[in-house]
């Protein structure tokens, strides 16, 4: 007996929009049944990660600012998946933003004045952005698989602030610490609720998502980006050049990710150390998907991962799970859903075999 | 033919549903020994269905099939071969760096060695008339030369029923007339062929009886030879044909589109490039191009319609404007519209809705943009308007483009690009797969665009279709254009000629002008 996959002639909308539901509960299931089969308490393990960041009003501030990154790298990712640019280097263009913002902090150090933030914004999204050309002009000009460049880019910008924290952007007074010195007052993002450390990224990246659906709805740019992706060559017939449009996605996907690093470090860390790549371009990844690629879809995926973030930190410390149990979940979650969208678009057929020879 | 003979195929009460759609509902009937007997209908009117049953490709859900008056129930192809049952496809799998010999050895069910299959394909070859060297190489041979391939596969099976799944649609009006005669000689031996097509001129040359199938059901059996064409037609869509309204007295104005030297380069190393073409078409004129498959007509379009660039700007030319250098877009704006053959994810977006497949080519002359923003009332007004002004069957402009069936969406596509009342309109294939009312309807709409002025481009691979829409033609061969001829001068057989169709033997056609085609048997 042989299985095949056959399409359906219309996907269920509905199921569209519940499989990211189901994916996330068939990864608490699965998941408690996996921690408890290898020896933990898989129940325990569900309720931390997923529910206890949620019923603890404590921790909702670090889901704000988890979420935040993860709203920014997401929706770009979103545009640029739409366009079928596969950009998988968001982490990389994420720390060169960080880094293009740094050195603003750092050449404008002891300076004071309101525009300090905007520059670095402006610095971070242009990092981000000339980070993600480089997969850009190798996929339009050489037909080099972007996957891969853009992917490997991202080792390359990790080393680079392990270089320059060690060297020339290295604190004086920081006793030998691989890091730079922590931003003057003016080049540090402000909180916005006092008493906590939710800061100003976190209404920004509402804005942003906000901003990027109206774009991706509305406007001419992002039909172009949907028609490239959805039909190249029915793009080309209505006057879209795909190139141009790849252009655009890398631009856009890189620049978003660019200012998610200038937030990060001008928020949380305040300065530029060895371990400011945290992931949250590759965790956005995940972010795009569960959202469906649709910017409002984004805010909820991305809050659902800032979850599993908060939650695996508290798992750590309360049952004493490893820390790469929340990276398990998360992981789990992406592929239930890449495999319950092959459901949605296929059904499971059966094939019965006929032997050719003993029928004849 | 022997009356007492038991029938060599009998279908009785065969039934196959598929996901949404009852593809053949109780087709019953049977094939005598012999009988060159056409299987008719519509694309989408459970023909190919059917015969992938009798083939062994899918199983009926329900029915008998009899083979010589025995009740067979055929599991698979190479079962169907074992009975004596052969069939020649539409599409050919045949390997183009191989040899016929090699291609045929490698589709035998038993091995064989390679000198004796060639001195039995040199023997079929001999008693057909099929002319072919068994050792050339395929990627060297023409459509027509290929098909051989294939029927010579065919027929060393020594069959007793032969399907013959639309295989004119790729073939010069020549190579026709040189398979007719081969199948009328195999049918004189015994073999019955089941003939499937749509095309009723050559049903009524070929073929002894005709069944025609409507919606997967059995409307009428009938000889062909005793009916007209249009009485056929009728019976196969179901409602009176509808004869194009073409003013007798129209008259054309000064040329509006001029292209001259247009050139391009071949896409990838299979890819055919235009080259050096040329000609002229003026005001209210329809300028047809014909062409067998794969002569570079989707270049053509693609080079027309601004969607691969040439070199020079006056290689096309619109009352005077360079379009040479122009992308879609700008052509669009100077008036300039087209169609290409494929409908999903080339001239549609299936994903869409039909309202942005509006906002896809009609967006600049109907000001669907404001600001780069778009304006999505304008352009469900337009869809809607092309919905009801072409009677396109869909719920509504926020359909899914994918929803509609092959000839809606095809009107949709025609009325998007129509109603732009375009100066010039280049469509290729405008009516491919499409059921015979909406190619009417498509026809129409075509010459009333020609009647208010506008210059009209059809490439297309039927022959019938341009001779009764055109006013001039030329022939694209290898991306080379032939000279324009007037239809009316032009003859079959000289348009054959000129498609490249040097192999067949030319018999006795002749054409009406700006009518009907016949091709004498």
């Amino acid at each position: 007996m042989q299985f095949k996959l056959e399409k359906r002639p219309r996907p269920s909308q509905a199921m569209l929009y519940l499989t990211p539901v189901a994916a996330v509960v068939l990864t608490m299931l699965i998941g408690g049944a996996i921690f408890s089969l290898i020896g933990y308490d898989g129940m325990g393990a569900v309720r931390e990660i997923f529910l206890t960041p949620l019923t603890n009003s404590y921790k909702w501030q670090d889901l704000g600012i988890k979420a935040a990154p993860l709203i920014i790298i997401g929706v770009g990712l979103a545009v640029a998946y739409r366009a079928n640019v596969w950009n998988i280097g968001a982490e990389g263009q994420y720390v060169m933003g960080g880094v293009f913002a740094t050195g603003v902090a750092l050449t404008t150090y002891g300076v004071t004045g309101w525009w300090v933030l905007p520059l670095m914004a402006i610095a971070g999204i242009a990092g981000g952005a000339a980070y993600a050309a480089i997969p850009a002009v190798l996929r339009t000009r050489l037909g080099v698989n972007e996957i891969l460049t853009s992917l490997m880019l991202t080792y390359a910008s990790v080393q680079l602030i392990y270089y320059l924290v060690r060297a020339p952007w290295k604190d004086p007074m920081g006793m030998g610490f691989p890091q730079t010195r922590i931003f003057s007052e003016a080049a540090r993002l402000p909180t916005i609720i006092p008493g906590t450390i939710v800061h100003l990224g976190v209404p920004i990246a509402i804005v942003v998502a906000l901003l990027v659906w109206f774009v991706m709805t509305r406007s001419l740019f992002g039909f172009q980006i949907r028609v490239v992706g959805a039909a190249p060559h029915a793009a080309r017939y209505g006057g879209f050049s795909e190139n141009r449009t790849i252009w655009l996605a890398f631009l856009v996907s890189g620049g978003l990710a660019g200012l998610a690093g200038m937030l990060e470090v001008a928020g949380p860390f305040q300065r530029l150390v060895p371990g400011f790549p945290t992931g949250y371009g590759f965790t956005a990844i995940i972010v795009a998907f569960l959202g469906r690629l649709d910017p409002l879809g984004v805010i909820f995926a991305a809050i659902v991962l800032a979850i599993t973030f908060v939650g695996g930190e508290l798992a750590q410390t309360t049952i004493g799970l490893p820390a790469a149990a929340a990276g398990i979940f998360q992981a789990m979650m992406l592929f239930f859903l890449l495999a319950g969208d092959i459901l949605v678009r296929y059904r499971v057929k059966r094939v019965v075999h006929q032997s050719a020879e003993a029928r004849a | 033919m022997d009356a007492n003979l038991p029938f060599r195929l009998q279908l009785s009460g065969i039934t196959k549903q598929f996901p949404g759609v009852l593809a053949n509902d109780r087709v019953t009937f049977s094939v005598r020994p012999g009988d060159i007997h056409a299987l008719l209908g519509e694309n989408g009117a459970g023909k190919s269905t059917l015969v992938k049953m009798i083939y062994g490709i899918m199983a009926p859900d329900a029915g008998e099939i009899a083979f010589d008056g025995e009740r067979v129930e055929i599991a698979n192809p190479k079962q169907a071969r074992k009975l004596g049952i052969g069939m020649v496809f539409q599409h050919f799998s045949l390997f183009e760096a191989l040899t016929v010999l090699e291609n045929i050895a490698l589709g035998m069910d038993a091995s064989i060695r390679s000198r004796d299959l060639e001195a039995r394909i040199r023997e079929v070859m001999i008693a057909y008339g099929l002319n072919l060297d068994p050792r050339r190489i395929v990627a060297t041979l023409s459509v027509g030369e290929r098909q051989r391939i294939e029927i010579v596969r065919a027929l060393l099976l020594n069959p007793k029923l032969l399907i013959m799944d639309e295989p004119t649609s790729v073939l010069t009006p020549q190579e026709v007339e040189a398979l007719f005669k081969t199948l009328r000689q195999v049918a004189a031996q015994g073999c019955s062929i089941l003939y499937i097509s749509h095309k009723l001129h050559e049903i009524k040359a070929l073929c002894d009886t005709a069944t025609i199938l409507r919606g997967g059901k059995v409307v009428a059996t009938c000889d062909p030879k005793q009916e007209t064409s249009r009485s056929m037609a009728e019976r196969m869509i179901g409602a009176s044909l509808k004869d194009i309204k073409k003013d007798p007295n129209r008259t054309f104005g000064e040329p509006k589109l001029i292209v001259s030297g247009l050139s391009t380069k071949a896409e990838d190393e299979f890819g055919i490039a235009v080259e050096d073409v040329g000609f002229s078409v003026r005001a209210g004129e329809i300028f047809g191009i014909a062409g067998v498959a794969g002569n570079g007509q989707n270049a053509l379009l693609d080079a027309l319609s601004g969607e691969v660039l040439g070199e020079n700007s006056q290689a096309i030319t619109l009352e005077g404007h360079p379009l040479g250098l122009l992308d879609t877009t700008g052509r669009r704006k100077l008036g300039l519209c087209a169609v290409p053959e494929e409908r999903n994810g080339h001239a549609a977006v299936g994903d869409f809705t039909l309202a942005d497949n509006s906002v896809l080519t009609a967006r600049d002359r109907l000001k669907m943009v404001v600001g780069g923003l778009i304006d999505s009332g304008a352009a469900r007004t337009y869809t809607g308007r092309v919905i009801a002004e072409f009677a396109v069957k869909a719920l509504g402009p926020l359909s899914m483009a994918s929803s509609l069936s092959g000839g809606n969406l095809q009107k949709f596509i025609m009325g998007r690009e129509i109603l732009q009342r375009p100066s010039v309109l280049v469509v290729c294939q405008p009516t491919w797969g499409v059921d015979a009312g909406a190619a009417a309807a498509i026809h129409q709409a075509l010459v009333d665009l020609a009647a208010a002025g506008s210059a009209i481009v059809v490439i297309s691979q039927d022959l019938d279709e341009l001779l009764t829409l055109c006013d001039t033609l030329a022939v694209i061969n290898e991306g080379r254009l032939s000279r324009t001829l007037e239809v009316g001068e032009a003859s079959i057989e000289e348009l054959g000629l000129l498609m490249g169709g040097v192999h067949g033997t030319p018999e006795q056609v002749s054409i009406e002008a700006g009518g009907g085609v016949a091709v004498q048997a």
